[in-house]
This record gives structure tokens, C-alpha cells and sequence, in this order.
């Protein structure tokens, strides 16, 4: 066991060690600096010739959020029309069908908001033109749009008044050409190297040693799976993600998927520090988000190396740990890691089966996706913690007696309503949607074509564990996460259409408050700091948003937590 | 408005190109490569393929190592875990009847000794490692049917562990399809 928690702890080390450089990098980019990849320019002016776009020129934030909506918008029509007809078109070796609409709205939404979740399953229920064509493409461009509006907002907080914010096309291709792509190549590489696939033939027939005859699915894996952990989207080539030998072959790679997912993450941050100049901040924000996130990651990692109580009662040898949905080639402790690393930020992938951790650690795996910001997805992980900033410079300013003010911006009442309505949406959209399949599971109400059969045929499991199952569903929509109980049967139009709206609000109104609120902010008159000014680069700051992080998770989401894993928590003893 | 939607179509095709033909034909091109040429890494006995490395087997008779439960059968058309909460009563039936199972067919064999992940079911279905203890635990029962020595199967197992990556990070694993066919050419 010890040479796991070794691995882990390498891991970690070597995840941060790497992001610092990396969001140097990021913010010479940004700032339009010199990095070694400037050869890439002329391929970047073409792009934006062609495309009939002046990448150069500032738009106000109000610009910019409608080139990000409209671009959006495209892409949506593009999936929904592709995923619709897939089964007529090339690249389909083993003749999936087309998607049914409610399924296309559900894909085509949750690969277009960075969620990735799936209601269907890789092997089956999709061809690899769809793959490549549309699930790919999305994964490459939906990082991008977080990271763009996040280089708009970060642009705002600039000591300066303006109301150009920059270009969100200029970001947002130079994202995808300076950032993802290249490392994209080079993870893909190293996977290319451990025997992950990369084909366009179908399933292949064989007579195994014993002399069954089974199938195996391959497919174009080790282009897909770079951009799935670089883009913190999440979603599988396969049905069980991750887990599949195929997308993750080994120990080694395991590691290179887990920093792939968390690397930009972390470096985004570091960026900010090296862009603002502000490096006191940059580190301030940093440690807050790792000391929740190494709290629940050490607390599931303990539970999962401990084992299932349950199981232990039977007598037999638990020191491999809860091995239940997990696989011996990656043991209990990284994938604990890997089951909280995927939920702080938004990625979704899994390398172990979330339904069968144990209760407390499902929780933590909610908790860290109730948060969303301990890192948080690609670009949108910063923006939620921005929107906990910002609460918590107001009410530190009250507490003391001081005008709340953020880098010289005083903070007033529009920008404080903003926040509290994208504070309290994610909530909102979690617990009316469990409550409201709570409630037809519970009289398992029968809807015909909206639920495909009774209600009760959603859940793999009664009780505490069926609520949680629900639960999650909404809480991994919400926070564009993707990961699943996925006990849950969830390929039906009731879960597909109502998790697709909880998906979409999920995902824009927490990028359009934001980077409202900075665009409200860079307009107001720049004050200098003073003897007066509220600190927020402090180690006292720190504890106070992490406060505000604590109270509004913790009061809105306890009673739910409470009922489903605290409680089966407490009946396995 | 109007400007932004055609550069939005535009840039999309743009993208798409780079994105989704470039890219993919690059990365396509370097697993050329690659031994296996990106079709996947296969074993082979006497010229016949008889699976991939990295795809799991169903082992069911007692003359080879067996492998973990599998939701899915091993079937690698597919891929699946049992998705069964840790308190599920049919969940845990179904572990203690895996337990009883093993007994039976091992009757050498002290329930204290088996580990836990030789009776749970893998993530993917398709694991194709046990743990060197599980494979161990197996010996005296493949002993037996085959009339080889213990100390023969031992070292035979001992052959086929893989250890911790560099020796010091992740689990020590045994590729049940390689043992096995290892297992088939000992006398």
C-alpha cells in the first residue's frame, strides 16, 4: 500500500511543480509576450483572415459575451443535426444508430458546456465521425471558451478604467493553437507509447484462450483522451471512461491522465498572478483551494484504502482497500485521488465507479462539485471563485467597517446582486431537480415516453444509496462535472431534457455573471490602495473566503448530503 | 449581431479542419509507429491470436488463474461496472456467495486469505490484472488438476509480477492472460 500513496503524493508534487512555469507561460500568451511558440502567428493570422475576423480589435464585455453565445449557439445546431444522423454517415464500422432527439439535446448540451455527461455508452451508441468529429470538437473548443472569458475578466481586474477588454476571439483561438493543441500532441504521444489505441477499424471478433468468442471495441483513443483531461471535459471514448484498459492502460498513464486534468487548472491561477503582477493573490487563491481540496482527497483516500466495513465483516483479506468498481492496476489510493481530483475541477472522467465508493466518499465527490471551485474546470473554476471573492470582500467590508473594494474597484450593490444570484443558482438548479425525481421515484409515478417505464426503474439501488444516486446526477449537471452514479438509469427523456437545462444554466449564467460583474467593475474610476484598503492577498482574507465557500455549501447542501450518504453512512454500522 | 454569426460559421469550419482532420490524421500517422500500429497490442500462441494485453479474459475453469467477477462478462464489446452502492443488500449477497464460491473450489485455501478484490467486480469489466496474492491463493487448486508442483506454479507466478512503476509508485499486478498462457506451456 505505501508505494500507492507514494504514487499519489508524486503525483500532486509533480502536478504543481509543472503548473508554475505553465502559467507563466499562460500569461505571456495572454498578454501577447514573446513565447517559443510565436511560429504559430501566420497560421493564427490565417485562421482569423479566413474567418473574416480582426482579432486585434477591444470589445466592451458586452461584446464579448455575445461572440462567446453566438459562436456557442453554432456549434450546438452542429452537434444536435450530426449526432441526429450519425448512423448514415462514414467513420461507423460497427453501424451504431443515429440519436434520438432527446439523447442528441443531451449530448450535444453537455459536450457544448464542457460537462461531458453521458447517457449513452461510447462502444454503442456513437461512430467515430461523431467521436472526432463532434464530441472531440467540442472538447477542444468548450476549454477554450471558458479560458477566453476568463482572460476577459482577468484583463478587467487591471489597475486601470476601461471598457475594452480585450478580444475573445484573439483568446480563444490562441488557446486552442498555443495551449491545448501542442500539449494535446504530446500527452497523445506518451499514450501512443503505453499501446492505447488509435484506429479507424471496428470491433474486432476473437476466441479467447479459454475458447469463448468475444468482442473487443477500438477505435481513434489516443487522440480523443489528450483533450478529454486537457480540456477538463471528461467524457469517455468508452462507457466505463477511464477505467477501460484502452483509456487507460496503465499506472503510468494514469498519473499523465491525472496531471493532464488538473495541470491548467492550477496554472490558470498562477497566470493570474503573472498577469495582474500580483503574485500575493495568485498564491492566496492557490492555497485556499488546495487546502479543500487535499481535505476531502486525504479523508476519501483513508476511507477507500480502509475498505468497505461491510465486506470487512465477511472475514476476508481488505488490504487492497475498497476494491469494488476499481481495478488492481491503479489500487485504491489513486483512485480515491483521481475521484476527487475529477469532481474539485470539472473534468468528470473517472477511473473507478463513483456508485460504489464508499457513502462519505460519494459525499466528498458531491462536496467537491458543490463547491466547483477548488480549481475548478478549465477557466470556470477561477470564475466561481471570483464570484466568492467578491462576497467575501463584502462582508469583510462590513465586518470592519470599510467600503468593500477588490484591486482598487469598490463594490457596490449591482455587482453584490449579480453574485449572490450566480451563488445561489447552483443550488437552486441541484435541489429543485433532486427533489423533483425524488418525488417520482418516490410514488414511482409512471409517465409513459417521459420516463420510458416507471420511475422506479431509474435507481440500481434502494434506499439512502437511490437518493444519492439522484443527487449526484444533478449536482455533476450543475456543476458541468459529468461524472455519474452511474447506477442510474438516466437514458430516458425525463433525465435527458431536464439534467441538459440544469446543464445550460449551469454553464452560462455562471460565465455571463462574472464576467459582468468585471466588465461593471474595469468601467468604475480606479482607486489606489491605501492605509484604509481591505488586504485580499492575506492569509486572513483567505480564511475569510474560505469561509464563505464553507457556510454556503455547507447550509445549502447539508439537509440533501444528510439524507443520502451521511445517513448510509451511519446504517453500515 | 450579423457579423459576429458568419465569423462564428466561419471560424467553426476553420476549426474543425484543424481540430478534427489535422490533428487526429497527425497522431494517426506516429501510432504507424508504434508495434502494433495503433490497432491495439495483441498476444498470440502458436500464430493464432488469442486476445489483447490489455483487455481482461473471462477464466472460469479451475486449470487456469481466474480472474475477478465482471459485470459485463468480460465482454469487450462493451464495458461496465456493477455500479452497486457499498450497502446494497443484493450487492452484498452476491460478494458473500463469490466468498463461499472460491471456499469450495479452494478448499486449501483460509478465508482470511482471499483478497477483497478477487470477489468485487472490476470498473470496466475488462480488469486484466489480479493482485500476486490472488494469484498465489490460486496455486494449490491449479496444482491439483494439472499435477504440477506447487513450488513450480510459485515461481511461475513470481515470474509474471509486474511491480510498482520505477519501483517505487502504484500496486504490483499480474496479467492473468499472460500467466495463463504461460500456465498452458509448463509441464
Amino acid at each position: 500500500m505505501h508505494t500507492e500513496i507514494i504514487g499519489v503524493v508524486a503525483t500532486f508534487i509533480a502536478t504543481v511543480l509543472l503548473a508554475i512555469p505553465l502559467g507563466k507561460y499562460i500569461a505571456k500568451v495572454f498578454s501577447g509576450e514573446r513565447t517559443m511558440l510565436d511560429f504559430l502567428a501566420p497560421a493564427e493570422r490565417f485562421f482569423f483572415r479566413v474567418s473574416g475576423i480582426d482579432a486585434t480589435r477591444e470589445m466592451d464585455w458586452k461584446e464579448n459575451l455575445l461572440a462567446l453565445l453566438t459562436i456557442n449557439f453554432v456549434w450546438f445546431l452542429y452537434a444536435m443535426v450530426i449526432l441526429m444522423v450519425q448512423g448514415s454517415l462514414p467513420l461507423n464500422p460497427d453501424h451504431n444508430p443515429s440519436m434520438s432527439p432527446d439523447l442528441a439535446f443531451n449530448t450535444a448540451i453537455s459536450f457544448l458546456v464542457n460537462c461531458n455527461l453521458q447517457d449513452y455508452s461510447g462502444e454503442t451508441g456513437v461512430s467515430y465521425f461523431t467521436q472526432i468529429g463532434v464530441l472531440m470538437f467540442l472538447q477542444f473548443v468548450s476549454a477554450a471558451t471558458g479560458v477566453a472569458a476568463l482572460a476577459v475578466v482577468i484583463n478587467a481586474m487591471k489597475e486601470r478604467t476601461t471598457d475594452k477588454l480585450g478580444n475573445f476571439y484573439n483568446y480563444f483561438v490562441k488557446t486552442i493553437t498555443r495551449i491545448l493543441l501542442p500539449l494535446s500532441v504530446i500527452v497523445a504521444v506518451i499514450f501512443l507509447l503505453n499501446g492505447m489505441p488509435m484506429t479507424w477499424e471496428g470491433k474486432d471478433t476473437i476466441t479467447t484462450l479459454q475458447g469463448d468468442t468475444v468482442q473487443v471495441s477500438r477505435g481513434p483513443v489516443a487522440a480523443f483522451v489528450p483533450i478529454k483531461h486537457l480540456g477538463t471535459n471528461g467524457g469517455g471514448f468508452f462507457g466505463v471512461n477511464s477505467a477501460h484498459p484502452f483509456e487507460n492502460p496503465n499506472y503510468l498513464t494514469c498519473i499523465i491522465e491525472l496531471m493532464a486534468q488538473s495541470l491548467l487548472p492550477m496554472a490558470l491561477v498562477f497566470a493570474l498572478g503573472y498577469y495582474l503582477k500580483r503574485r500575493k493573490l495568485a498564491v492566496m487563491i492557490f492555497s485556499v483551494m488546495t487546502i479543500g481540496f487535499l481535505l476531502l482527497t486525504i479523508a476519501t483516500i483513508m476511507l477507500e484504502v480502509k475498505g468497505n466495513p461491510m465486506i470487512t465483516h465477511m472475514g476476508i483479506d481488505m488490504h487492497s482497500g475498497a476494491m469494488e468498481g476499481k481495478e488492481v492496476r491503479f489500487g485504491a489510493a489513486i483512485s480515491a485521488y483521481w475521484s476527487i481530483l475529477t469532481t474539485v475541477i470539472s473534468t468528470g472522467s473517472v477511473n473507478a465507479m463513483h456508485d460504489s465508493f464508499m457513502p462519505l466518499s460519494g459525499m466528498n465527490q458531491m462536496l467537491g462539485m458543490m463547491v466547483n471551485c477548488f480549481y475548478g474546470g478549465k477557466g470556470v473554476g477561477i470564475l466561481n471563485f471570483y464570484i466568492f471573492i467578491i462576497i467575501a470582500v463584502f462582508i469583510s467590508g462590513l465586518m470592519v467597517g470599510r467600503t468593500p473594494e477588490f484591486l482598487g474597484k469598490k463594490i457596490e450593490a449591482r455587482e453584490m446582486k449579480i453574485a449572490i444570484l450566480i451563488a445561489l443558482l447552483h443550488p437552486f438548479l441541484i435541489l429543485v431537480g433532486t427533489a423533483l425525481s425524488s418525488y417520482f421515484a418516490a410514488h414511482d409515478t409512471a409517465m409513459g415516453w417521459w420516463f420510458r417505464g416507471k420511475a422506479s426503474g431509474w435507481l440500481s439501488n434502494g434506499g439512502y444509496h437511490g437518493f444519492s444516486q439522484m443527487l449526484y446526477q444533478y449536482t455533476s449537471s450543475s456543476a458541468n462535472n459529468g461524472s455519474g452514479f452511474e447506477g442510474l438509469s438516466d437514458n430516458n427523456p425525463f433525465w435527458n431534457i431536464t439534467a441538459g437545462i440544469v446543464m445550460i444554466l449551469g454553464r452560462y449564467l455562471p460565465i455571463i455573471g462574472p464576467v459582468a460583474i468585471a466588465g461593471i467593475l474595469a468601467k468604475k474610476k480606479y482607486i489606489p490602495e491605501s492605509a484604509g484598503t481591505l488586504q485580499t492577498d492575506t492569509a486572513t482574507f483567505g480564511l475569510m473566503v474560505f469561509g464563505v465557500i464553507f457556510i454556503i455549501a455547507a447550509l445549502a447542501f447539508f439537509p440533501s448530503l444528510a439524507l443520502g450518504p451521511i445517513a448510509e453512512h451511519f446504517s453500515m454500522y | 449581431m450579423k457579423t459576429h454569426v458568419f465569423s462564428a460559421i466561419r471560424l467553426t469550419v476553420v476549426l474543425l479542419v484543424v481540430c478534427c482532420i489535422v490533428y487526429p490524421a497527425f497522431i494517426w500517422g506516429i501510432a504507424y509507429f508504434t508495434p502494433s500500429h495503433g490497432k491495439g497490442d495483441t498476444v498470440e500462441v502458436n500464430g493464432k491470436t488469442v486476445g489483447y494485453t490489455l483487455i481482461g479474459q473471462s477464466f472460469t475453469q479451475d486449470k487456469y488463474f481466474n480472474g475477478r467477477p465482471s459485470a459485463v462478462g468480460y465482454n469487450a464489446a462493451g464495458s461496465g461496472g456493477s455500479n452497486k452502492g457499498p450497502t446494497n443488500p443484493e450487492y452484498l449477497a452476491s460478494v458473500q456467495a463469490a466468498i463461499d464460491t472460491f471456499l469450495i473450489k479452494n478448499p486449501a485455501v483460509k478465508r482470511a486469505d482471499i483478497p477483497a478484490e478477487l470477489v468485487t467486480a472490476s470498473g470496466s469489466g475488462l480488469d486484466p490484472d489480479i493482485s500476486p496474492e490472488a494469484a498465489d491463493i490460486q496455486v494449490p487448486r491449479i496444482a491439483k488438476v494439472r499435477g504440477i508442483s506447487e513450488d513450480k506454479l510459485k515461481a511461475l507466478v513470481a515470474q509474471h509480477i509486474q511491480g510498482p512503476l520505477f519501483g517505487l509508485f502504484g500496486p504490483s499486478k499480474v496479467n492473468v492472460l499472460q500467466l495463463n498462457i504461460s500456465l498452458d506451456h509448463t509441464k
